[in-house]
């Protein structure tokens, strides 16, 4: 992957120097939206992978409603990183949710998953494991599990947002944001982006379709810190194109 | 302006007269809603702290935030904390709101609450029950504040998560019950007017003595995909908005503000509109193409004009016709009376013309004691 071109995302957000400075997301809501026509699930490999290659005491609990294990591990295995050995050194707790249903409503499916992401956290912390992320990929299929209670959805969200508050979780859920384009009051994506400290938006260009450009990326993040002692929020727009082995990032226009 | 929605509440509430309430409705144009809400509260905290509010002691019902997240906004604010437990209670409604957490305990899945869980009555596991919930609040505030004629508020740090599982018409009765509580001094809330549909916010409206609302500095920016030319005008509404203010009045007039606001680091700062704003502080005439307004010099002037028939001060007491007492009474008042012109017209010969004034002209907009204004 191209080391200067991923910084812009990482710079985006508030991550850089990967691998010497601790994991700054700590604490904080990750939305990422996309739609069919720029899908996102590279910033869900992205971050899974930065997340696994910073300090040993982080372990990210992976909630798959969207793929297969082997999906992904043939995924990362392109992107340097070898899921396989991670969830053997139990640092990727993998929780295969393909063939999930809720019954009755969704809502004790939900309290039951919630539980049991509860358990592996608290657990972990005891084991002091310091930097905890949860990603779910993704939450339009968790919807379809619990038969359409977009309610109970955002209750389980909710709890997992305490996570962040108690244990220092970071959160990570990807959305399909067309898929509610329809609707005149789409609650679910629209509370989403209350609870989110960092939206990440793909969108096609506004120019139409490219062979060099797949798409472009903007990227709110909420009262970040630019180390001169102002926070405020900051919003950063630039490009990407997808690659065999990685993406790369660039400014508006700098694509030669 | 922002100073104007803090004195209201702490003033609080008249004898025989609703708690003043205000609703700080926001939307993802311009999403700082939770920074006033976190203004206010911080404002009111520190007059209650000092003594100069009404209230003695403050209730929150957090949902969207835990209670040590305020105990440690607070204390960043200047406020103290550590005398907390006498003037503040937080209802948690963050950290079990649905009762899931008791449910897995009792299923043996998941431990008891750990260390950030609040205990006793200050949890909430139950957001739906909204009789439940009133009565949790005013036992809390009874709990700073004791039986007597002292007073507390209320804050809610949104009312959405209420919306969410209770029907409008059960959150406005909480609401309306809180606001004709005869302990609850003043209460306000927050409300993400996109999750719900319109008449949401004008039923929470109607109830609300104030409503700010807080827009973005620049519309033409929103809805359009982000890209290099409206990046940076995007940007801008990220950090920076208007907060657009009605006040209505005991009278049944309405009082409309604007100022402009910026945050950084999680503090807001208020400033009046700029000079290149289309929209300075308005009032309700209508836009048209002939001015309807006096300016300074012209309302001296007219304040000097001398009108046919009136008195010109030749000693005797100046009086206003209010339409309840006689001629002859007006007549023999002492000048104790409010001020007005009593005019006669003296022709010893044919009678005399007797010309009592129904009032002065009242100006649009008196700020010499704003406060007074700031009725239900």
């Amino acid at each position: 992957m191209n080391q200067r071109a991923s910084n812009l995302l990482d710079e985006a957000l508030g991550l850089v120097d990967e691998g010497t400075n601790p994991w700054t997301l700590s604490g904080r809501v990750l939305l990422i939206e996309d739609c069919v026509e720029t899908s996102a699930t590279f910033l869900l490999h992205h971050l899974l992978k930065r997340a696994l290659s910073t300090l040993s005491s982080n372990v990210v609990v992976f909630l798959a409603l969207s793929q297969p294990f082997s999906h992904y591990d043939r995924v990362l295995r392109k992107l340097g990183c070898n899921l396989a050995a991670q969830k053997e050194n139990n640092r990727l707790l993998f929780l295969d949710m393909l063939s999930s249903e809720f019954p009755d409503g969704g809502e004790s499916g939900l309290v039951a998953l919630y539980g049991k992401i509860e358990k592996v956290v608290s657990a972990l912390i005891e084991e002091n494991k310091k930097s905890i992320t949860i990603i779910i990929d993704d939450l339009s299929l968790l919807e379809v599990a619990a038969n359409g209670a977009s309610n109970h959805v955002l209750d389980f969200l909710h709890y997992c947002h305490t996570l962040t508050s108690v244990f220092g979780c970071t959160l990570v859920a990807l959305n399909h944001e067309d898929i509610y384009s329809s609707m005149e009051k789409p609650a679910l994506i629209l509370h989403l982006e209350y609870l989110a400290d960092i939206l990440m938006k793909t969108e096609p260009l506004a120019t139409g379709l490219a062979t060099d450009v797949h798409g472009q990326l903007t990227v709110l993040n909420k009262e970040t810190w630019d180390g001169q002692g102002r926070s405020r929020n900051r919003i950063f727009n630039f490009h990407f194109r997808i690659k065999e082995n990685g993406v790369e990032y660039f400014s508006p226009g700098s694509r030669a | 302006m922002a100073e104007s929605i803090c004195r209201a509440l702490r003033d609080g509430a008249l004898e025989g007269e609703h708690a003043p309430a205000l609703t700080i409705r926001d939307s993802l144009a311009s999403p700082f809603g939770f920074d006033v809400f976190t203004h206010v509260l911080t404002q009111l905290s520190s007059n209650i702290l000092a003594g100069k509010s009404q209230s003695g002691g403050l209730v929150l019902v957090a949902f969207t935030r835990s209670p040590s997240f305020y105990m440690r906004l607070l204390k960043t604010r200047g406020i103290d904390v550590a005398s907390s437990r006498k003037w503040i209670q937080i209802l948690d409604c963050y950290t079990d709101p649905l009762g899931w957490k008791d449910r897995l305990v009792d299923s043996g899945n998941i431990t008891p609450l750990s260390k950030e869980a609040s205990t006793g009555e200050s949890l909430c596991k139950n957001i739906k029950d909204m009789a439940k919930l009133f009565s949790s609040i005013i036992e809390l505030g009874k709990g700073l504040v004791g039986q007597g004629k002292v007073r507390f508020c209320v804050a809610i740090d949104t009312v959405n998560e209420m919306l969410r599982h209770a029907s409008i018409s059960s959150v406005s009765g909480l609401i309306s019950n809180l606001r004709s509580n005869d302990q609850v001094s003043s209460i306000f809330w927050l409300l993400h007017s996109d999750l719900h549909e319109d008449r949401v916010a004008a039923i929470l409206g109607y109830m609300s003595s104030i409503v700010a609302s807080i827009e973005p500095l620049n519309q033409s920016a929103n809805g359009q995909i982000c890209n290099s030319e409206n990046l940076s005008l995007l940007e801008r509404n990220y950090w920076k908005g208007k907060l657009h203010v009605r006040f209505k009045r005991r009278n049944g007039r309405v009082r409309v503000m604007q100022e402009e606001f910026d945050v950084e680091q999680s503090v807001i700062n208020f400033t009046s509109l700029s000079s290149g704003d289309e929209l300075i502080n308005r009032n309700l005439l209508p836009k048209v193409q002939f001015s309807l307004q006096l300016s300074e010099k012209e309302q001296n002037d007219r304040a000097k004009v001398v009108l046919p028939f009136e008195h010109q001060g030749n000693g005797k007491p100046i009086h206003i016709y209010d339409g309840r007492r006689s001629l002859e009474d007006s007549h023999n008042e002492a000048t104790s009376v409010s001020t007005g012109i009593l005019q006669t017209l003296e022709n010893s010969s044919k009678g005399e013309i007797i010309y009592l004034r129904d009032s002065d002209d009242e100006r649009p907009d008196s700020d010499e004691d704003p406060d007074d204004d700031l009725d239900i």
